[in-house]
């Protein structure tokens, strides 16, 4: 493994299995700091460049959390209203000039591979915090440590992910990083909302079982993880249709009672109507744990690129 | 009755076992069009001993770039160019499919950053098969219709 100091996170494709070890492990040692039990400032003296050219909350105060904790400062925009961005300034341009007063570049944009494209720009470290449709890294290791911390392993598991498999891009994401790790792997989706072939070829040819359904009462009872995403609405023209498909795709307390005792559920929220309020309060909802443990990943990983810690 | 396709060139350039079908492609790709001022010869549909069937381009009084060779073999993946001079076979080059095409291609996917007014040239993996497609670095989107995307 090549040092992580100075390393750009912009895509889960450029981790293999020991990278993404090596980031859960660390996570979980920043577990209680992230929860304000120990205190650290590891990242004292050094200023993160939070560069939201679309907002998202989530993303944007988790990072700001992240970095708070270890010490560190926040600088930044979280829209690109009353910003030279809309002057016309070119994102390059932006990098270049936000270089100069930060240790550290967290970018999101509504542009696929604005991140990359901003990594070429500066000698700085730049963390892609979601662009466009593309990758969101961080949010994959994220749900790939929450799996792990839960479980205890990953290896081995059996995981259903649901919902609109042919357009979300967590659910990819997230295909793409369980293939190395030797799990069986379910695809569950309305039709027409696949899992997109290359996708599934991929993730066969690491040698993981993959199996594809319509019916999620089907997976419920095998699996050790239930990753749910949303059903968007924009994706059917007709509302009726729509009520129909997102209710048989729908976690209630029925569904799980033909569940294993030590099953998780994920969702990366915001959730619409997939997962009922009543199932919060059981021991399968992992959604809010999920939320939280946005902030030991990102601490983890500011902590390595930056070169301290560790 | 003479054949054409034979007929020899002075000077210029060959391009010969392009798949069937493509060299009309090959043509857009070399930026020939009605203001070419030297002669063109396309044969379509020839038989090929290695191939079964190719199509052969000459164009007179030019030779190639690198990049343009580069162009060809994306869409032609197994062609040869042969640069004539004086009636001779100058240099012999089989094309080879780059790893990468940098400059050459626009990304398909408008919401790319690369279609946007940013400093930089376009850059694709070449993932090889029969036609060759491409990914761009930037976004991941794979580009099928390769000879669609050369600028
Ligand atoms: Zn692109």
């Amino acid at each position: 493994m090549a040092s992580w100091k100075g390393r750009d996170i912009l895509s889960i494709r450029d981790f293999s299995r020991g990278d993404m070890e090596v980031v859960l492990k660390h996570a979980r040692k920043m577990a209680p700091f992230a929860e304000g039990q120990k205190s650290s400032q590891t990242l004292e003296g050094k200023i993160l460049a939070n560069l939201f050219f679309e907002p998202s909350t989530r993303t944007r105060l988790s990072f700001e959390s992240a970095m708070i904790r270890l010490g560190g400062r926040v600088l930044g925009f979280s829209s690109v209203e009353g910003t030279s961005v809309q002057k016309g300034e070119t994102l390059a341009d932006t990098v270049r000039m936000v270089e100069g007063y930060a240790d550290a570049i967290v970018l999101r944009h509504p542009h696929e591979g604005a991140a990359r494209l901003a990594a070429e720009f500066t000698e700085r470290p730049v963390i892609n915090g979601g662009d466009g449709a593309g990758q969101h890294p961080t949010q994959t290791l994220q749900d790939l440590y929450t799996i792990w911390d839960e479980k205890g392993k990953i290896e081995g598991l059996s995981i259903a992910l649901v919902g609109d498999l042919k357009y979300g891009r967590t659910a990819h994401s997230l295909a793409h990083a369980l293939a190395g790790f030797g799990t069986s792997l379910s695809f569950v989706s309305p039709p027409g909302l696949e899992m997109p072939w290359e996708i599934i070829e991929e993730v066969k040819k690491s040698g993981t079982a993959v199996s594809t359904t319509h019916r999620l009462e089907d997976v419920v009872p095998v699996a050790d993880v239930l990753y749910v995403t949303r059903i968007q609405r924009e994706r059917f023209p007709d509302p009726q249709e729509y009520e129909r498909v997102a209710g048989s795709y729908r976690v209630d307390l029925p569904l799980l009672r033909e569940a294993k005792k030590d099953l998780i559920l994920l969702h990366p929220l915001p959730r619409t109507t997939e997962i009922d309020p009543v199932v919060d309060r059981t021991p399968y909802a992992k959604y809010f744990r999920q939320a939280f443990n946005a902030v030991p990943v990102r601490m983890a990983l500011l902590e390595m690129i930056l070169g301290v810690g560790g | 009755m003479r054949e054409l396709r034979v007929t020899p060139i002075k000077n210029g350039t060959v391009i010969d076992h392009i798949p069937a079908g493509m060299a009309l492609k090959v043509l857009k790709v070399l930026g020939i069009d009605e203001a070419v001022t030297s002669t063109v010869t396309v044969a379509m549909h020839v038989p090929s001993k290695a191939m079964g069937w190719k199509d052969i381009v000459k164009v007179e009084d030019r030779e190639l770039s690198p990049r343009e060779v580069d162009k060809i073999a994306l869409i032609a993946p197994r062609a040869s160019v042969n640069v004539i001079r004086n009636y001779n076979v100058a240099e012999k080059h089989v094309v080879r499919l780059p790893d990468r095409a940098v400059g050459i291609l626009r990304c398909g996917n408008p919401n790319c950053i690369t279609n946007l007014r940013e400093p930089v040239e376009t850059d694709f993996l070449v993932l090889r098969g029969e036609p060759p497609r491409v990914a761009c670095r930037y976004c991941d989107r794979i580009v099928e219709d390769v000879a669609a995307a050369i600028v």
